[in-house]
């Protein structure tokens, strides 16, 4: 869709945004207050995170009516964020690896 | 050096039908995003590679109201605060195109009281948190990387805020002056003023709160 304008929307679609993302925002923090455990609680908590923000850069932040040019340019160097989250996670778990080793050894 | 200006100058738009402004601002926030994932992925490393417990946010956050202790409800208060803040940004944009001059600026005026709320919320923790003794460099509750992530992931995003506020008052006063609506020129730009930086503006204040998401379900529900 072209908007030589800007963009333009009816009212209602940011207002119905505004309710979803008080509702998912509750059940995130109903995740911590029932005291979900394990990965129950990682799974509604990393949905729930990635719905709100979908529903910001889509409508409130207009990405949505984007052409495809600026949604690449943005969206696709984000996703190469995963790489450094990957190696981020091997390098605590060799880190957390070397300090159990580190302290066995201390208490001989 | 003549062939590269004309190269670079050459009558080519890659964002078509997006205002040059707005381009900008979003390549800034790609280059934000980097920064605060960077921020929350030394987070993550740090806290899997500790072999100290970490600190339970939901009891380290937890205030006592009416005598009883509710977990987190300071930052579950925070979080509707700024996602309202969000709301009321994007139903700002929406009348500065219609060229609704008041409704414009009286909602940009929310957003940005909305936002000092959270500021000022934000300072009232930090403050507990502090007299609690939490530091950067450890805290009575556990492992001592809990206070330099809190205070360093925090502390950044609480910045962005305050200009966001800072930002929302200026953008608010051309608004109300008029500025806008007889494309003045800005105070350090030589560009016609136009409706088209409340938008901007949006995409910047909807970034701040885009982050709060995501710290809120790493940081505080993790």
């Amino acid at each position: 869709m072209a908007h030589a304008e800007g963009q333009q929307h009816p009212i209602g679609i940011y207002l119905k945004i505004w309710g979803l993302l008080f509702v998912l925002s509750t059940a995130s923090y109903l995740v911590d207050y029932f005291h979900f455990q394990g990965y129950l609680r990682w799974f509604l908590i990393i949905v729930f995170m990635l719905l709100k923000a979908g529903l910001i850069v889509a409508v409130f932040m207009h990405m949505l009516w984007e052409r495809l040019a600026l949604m690449y340019a943005i969206l696709v160097p984000t996703l190469l964020l995963m790489v450094l989250l990957g190696i981020g996670a091997l390098e605590a778990d060799y880190t957390f690896f070397t300090r159990g080793v580190f302290f066995v050894k201390e208490l001989f | 050096m003549q062939g590269i200006v004309a190269d670079w100058s050459s009558d080519q738009r890659a964002f078509k039908n997006v205002p040059w402004g707005k381009a900008m601002m979003w390549i800034f926030l790609l280059s934000d995003t980097f920064i605060f994932t960077s921020f929350l992925i030394s987070y993550m490393t740090v806290r899997m590679s500790t072999t100290e417990p970490w600190p339970n946010p939901s009891e380290v956050f937890a205030l006592t109201l009416f005598g009883k202790s509710i977990p987190l409800i300071l930052i579950a208060i925070m979080t509707f605060i700024l996602i309202s803040s969000s709301g009321t940004m994007a139903m700002a944009v929406k009348f500065g195109y219609e060229k609704n001059k008041k409704m414009t600026f009286i909602l940009l005026l929310i957003t940005a009281a909305l936002g000092a709320t959270f500021v000022g919320m934000q300072a009232f923790e930090w403050t507990k948190l502090i007299q609690e003794g939490v530091r950067p460099w450890g805290n009575p509750m556990g492992a001592a990387q809990f206070g330099s992530t809190f205070f360093m992931i925090t502390g950044f995003h609480g910045t962005h805020v305050s200009i966001g506020v800072i930002f929302l008052i200026i953008v608010a006063i051309k608004v109300l002056r008029g500025d806008l609506d007889h494309e003045r020129p800005g105070f350090l730009t030589g560009r016609k003023g136009k409706y088209e930086i409340v938008e901007i503006m949006g995409l910047y204040w909807h970034f701040v709160d885009l982050v709060w998401v995501f710290i809120f379900a790493l940081f505080y529900l993790w």
